[in-house]
């Protein structure tokens, strides 16, 4: 079986070293301001990608979605580009930005020709230090209401859209950081007030709470000088607390049931596993790519090419910055019913965590996971957000070869072992059934930790 | 404070020593001066079956993105709905004397990725993968296109599976409105009256006879174009070529296309409005418009530059008003879908139930003013440099770049033509963009879909009086 990709990323191979790299360098302002730049000159263009470390885990009670709520306040004006000139200057210039939040982090980038970099640099420093002298009731209840609107689009008139409501309580205890969805619900969005935005800009905006990556046909000094000039009056926030890493266990299989406007039944399974950077959660990311990654992989086999049961199956680690989880979703085909296919799933679980994968499953399976690295890396916005994403979880942004290195290491009894480990123990289930055919809902085992 | 460009220019000499400044900057720096766009080159070749291979490279990243397009897809004569699609979902399960699976863990050994699919227009059939191994997924490539399996088992399994498709695709608002959209903006005998799957009548006589005869009519290397681009030579990429298809032979019976020019023009009848009912939906899904415009249009330019102010941006005049200025939304946008069958004109968004009727009001205020109101010097510049500087990051990867050769040769042009109608865009007046308007956008003959729920929705839609109200199902 061959390795492909070590003797193509060739580089600075020698002594053990990583092979592959996205070089950046890291400085930081006065004000605890911290600034990334990664040089690629193969085209003419930039990417600045701003994270703040705070997402929806930071929320307080009666508060949930509203890191996400302020997220889109950033696009409202700050101080000296009153809205609507953030996106207008942006498409002048042939740039586009956009924002996303997390449990964890909060992001903002821009994307678009070098000319157009002193201008996404001063945008984001005036809506880093001067956002609330012009934040009023006004754009508050605007985003609001759209943020309600995107609630509605991808939740509540999407097809199985309410499993994204069911499962974070359901995994996590209550006050747990991850125990309510990022999107938050209508009546907690209903309650923000303007008071809430100012508390929360002037204790998580701060440029000691943000990363900036440049990347793109720029120098380290130019952006360096740029970051000076726009950055360094924005004062040091305070302190900040971050909540602390905290992995749940489950005690038995918990099952929720629950009906949609649909057609097919779908089954949603989901375990405790460990937060980002954990002992185990590159071992995941490979049994995840043996269980769904391929059209020969386990699951992906067993249920859409010999039962031909389901519509589609597949695994999805998500290690967080304070705790993980696995989930392996499935929807059968009409009239097919849930334990159908939760006996199948079990039964393959079982078998890979018996037997292990076999050396030409995890050759594959590394072959792929290789290539994605590599893929990855093809965008100056693809790295510019994952050396802020490494940052933030390694204190070092070009941790990619530290990262595929650790991947590789992985083996097959390590994936044998978390399967047995993470995935054959209780779980939470969330059966979704067609309105009126109950009879296709999933079932909980009784298991005893 | 307000600085000129000159002593800003000096601050950042300064800046670059470390020397000390004070206050928040408070009036926006100015535009470099922007880059120059340099388009890809590219290379041409031809092997002696007829086979054009046009190649453009870029060593950045050791990965090579290659594309097979074959002329035909859904348009092909005689093809049945869904069945172009169907034959290139079937072609990777199973070639070459591999079963699917032994197919897909070859691909995956590789570190390659193989996509097929079929389009109104043609197969595409692409593979992409590092430079190291290309050759050899490039020979997978070929496997697939030369010597799919094809076996009824496989066709059985893949029908069934796309029947389970057809069926989650109604529990879905917006694909419910888009296919209610297309059946009725192009009427019966336009080839975009159906849908590129199908349905699900069309989907059970699906045979693998019919499959096997249907790709061995369009498998045609005389209307085959081979892209590859990223890290390879012309020389690297004419060896491969004809390593892997120097063999592919013509086929017995050729299959046709009709010239696009042969599609009749759909009829544009006056505004009507179809509704179809989900009852107690939170949102209503709203599809407007026409059949569009051919690519070779004199006014392409301005069109794209017209649609760039109307919905084809975050700040465009749909998306801000129903969005931002009214809550109405999460987003509202339009665009010209360009085939050479020219696909619609569509205008869209996702509203709230108890807005519908005022969000229709707003679409058709907008459809209005855009064609008897010059726009505004500062949003047409905004709008052309979008157009124009946005281009600039077209090219970065491999991927992107063969995709502009496929995109732009589905029109028959060389990719250097977009260096053209870029400078073009850049041309655009606000009296070209308003006569656009008045010539290709009129708000009296337009088709409106509503999918929502019908009880709530329908007294509202009734009072805008904008043509007869008829409820479809789906």
């Amino acid at each position: 079986m061959r390795r492909i990709l070590p003797l193509l990323l060739l580089a600075a191979c020698g002594g053990g070293a990583p092979a592959l790299s996205v070089s950046a360098t890291v400085d930081t302002l006065d004000n605890g301001l911290t600034l990334i730049v990664h040089e690629d000159h193969s085209a003419p263009i930039v990417a600045v990608n701003v994270w703040y470390h705070v997402g929806s885990g930071s929320e307080k009670p009666g508060r949930t979605g509203f890191a996400h709520l302020f997220e889109h306040l950033m696009f409202m004006g700050s101080e000296h580009a009153p809205y609507p000139m953030f996106d207008r200057m942006l498409e002048g210039a042939g740039a586009n930005n956009n924002g996303s939040t997390t449990t964890d982090r909060t992001n903002y980038y821009e994307y678009g020709p070098t000319s157009s970099l002193e201008v996404m640099l001063w945008l984001e420093a005036d809506r880093m230090g001067w956002l609330l002298p012009t934040m009023d009731e006004a754009k508050v209840d605007a985003q609001r209401d759209i943020v309600k609107n995107e609630r509605r689009q991808s939740y509540e008139n999407q097809p199985y859209g309410k499993v994204g409501d069911i499962m974070p309580p359901l995994m996590y205890p209550a006050g747990h950081p991850y125990s309510w969805p990022v999107i938050g619900s209508m009546a907690d969005l209903s309650a923000a007030s303007l008071t809430d935005v100012q508390d929360f800009f002037r204790t998580w905006y701060a440029p000691n709470n943000a990363s900036i990556v440049v990347a793109g046909d720029v120098t380290r000094a130019e952006v360096l000088a740029l970051a000076e000039k726009y950055f360094r009056d924005i004062p040091r926030g305070p302190d900040i607390t971050y909540p602390e890493p905290s992995q749940p266990q489950m005690a038995r299989d918990t099952l929720v049931t629950t009906e949609d406007r649909v057609q097919m039944a779908r089954l949603q399974y989901a375990w405790h596993t460990t937060r980002a950077w954990g002992d185990d959660d590159a071992a995941l990311q490979v049994a995840a790519q043996i269980l769904t990654g391929s059209k020969n992989s386990r699951l992906t086999k067993r249920l859409e090419y010999d039962d031909q049961s389901v519509v589609f199956v597949r695994a999805f680690p998500d290690h967080q910055k304070l705790a993980g989880d696995f989930s392996v979703t499935a929807q059968g085909k009409p009239g097919v019913a849930l334990p159908t296919l939760q006996a199948a799933i079990d039964e393959e679980l079982a078998r890979l965590a018996a037997d292990g994968p076999t050396a030409a499953e995890m050759e594959q399976a590394m072959n792929s996971m290789e290539a994605s690295f590599l893929n990855a890396i093809q965008t100056v916005n693809g790295k510019a957000n994952q050396l802020n994403s490494y940052y933030y979880e390694t204190g070092e942004p070009d941790a990619f070869g530290r990262d595929l290195e650790r991947t590789k290491a992985v083996t097959a009894d390590d994936v044998r072992r978390v399967v047995e480990q993470y995935l054959l123990g209780p779980r939470a289930i969330v059966s979704v059934a067609p309105e009126g055919q109950p009879e296709l809902h999933a079932v909980a085992r009784e298991v005893t930790p | 404070m307000t600085r000129t460009q000159t002593s800003h220019a000096a601050v950042v000499a300064l800046l670059a020593v470390a020397v000390p400044m004070s206050a928040q900057v408070t009036s926006p720096p100015p535009l470099g001066a922007a880059p120059a766009l340099t388009l890809p080159a590219v290379d041409t070749a031809r092997l002696d079956n007829g086979l054009t291979i046009l190649v453009s490279r870029n060593a950045e990243v050791p990965l090579v993105s290659g594309r097979l397009i074959i002329d035909g897809g859904a348009r092909t004569a005689g093809a049945a709905p869904g069945l172009a699609t169907f034959t290139a979902s079937m072609l990777d399960e199973g070639a070459g004397g591999k079963d699917a699976l032994g197919l897909a863990e070859a691909v995956d050994f590789l570190g390659a990725t193989l996509r097929t699919s079929a389009s109104w227009e043609e197969f595409s059939l692409s593979v992409s993968g590092p430079k190291r191994t290309f050759g050899e997924a490039l020979g997978l490539l070929a496997d697939v296109a030369l010597r799919p399996a094809f076996a009824e088992a496989d066709i059985a399994r893949e029908r069934d599976a796309r029947q389970a498709q057809l069926v989650a695709a109604k529990d879905s608002p917006g694909q419910v409105a888009s296919r209610v959209f297309a059946r009725n903006v192009f009427p019966a005998g336009h080839p975009m009256h159906e849908n590129l799957s199908g349905d699900s009548a069309t989907t059970a006589a699906l045979t693998a006879e019919s499959v096997r005869a249907f790709w061995a009519s369009v498998a045609d290397p005389a209307k085959a174009v081979l892209i590859l681009t990223g890290d390879v030579t012309a020389a690297e990429a004419r060896r491969w070529a004809a390593a892997h298809f120097g063999d592919w032979p013509a086929p017995e019976t050729a299959a046709t296309k009709p010239a696009a020019s042969t599609v009749a023009s759909p009829p544009r009848p006056q505004t009507r409005v179809i509704l179809v009912d989900k009852p107690g939906a939170p949102q209503s899904v709203v599809f407007i418009g026409a059949p569009g415009v051919d690519r070779e249009s004199p006014d392409y330019a301005a069109i794209s530059v017209m649609n760039t102010i109307l919905g084809g941006s975050f700040s465009s005049r749909l998306n801000d008003i129903l969005r931002e200025q009214r809550g109405y939304s999460y987003g509202a946008s339009s665009s010209y879908q360009w085939s050479p069958v020219p696909g619609p004109f569509v205008a869209a968004s996702q509203v709230r139930t108890n807005v519908t009727d005022s969000s229709l009001a707003v679409f058709f205020r907008e459809f209005e003013r855009i064609r008897t109101e010059p726009v505004p010097a500062d949003e047409l510049e905004r709008a052309r440099n979008y157009n124009v500087l946005g281009a600039l990051g077209d090219y970065e990867t491999a991927a992107q770049v063969n995709g502009a050769i496929a995109s732009a040769l589905q029109f028959g042009h060389p990719l250097s033509r977009t260096a053209d109608e870029l400078a073009a865009m850049g041309r655009v007046t606000a009296a070209e963009v308003q006569a656009a308007a008045q010539q290709y956008l009129d708000p009296t003959r337009l088709t409106v879909v509503v999918v929502g729920d019908i009880a709530t929705i329908r007294r509202g839609i009734e009072g805008l009086r904008l043509g007869p109200i008829e409820v479809q199902e789906f």
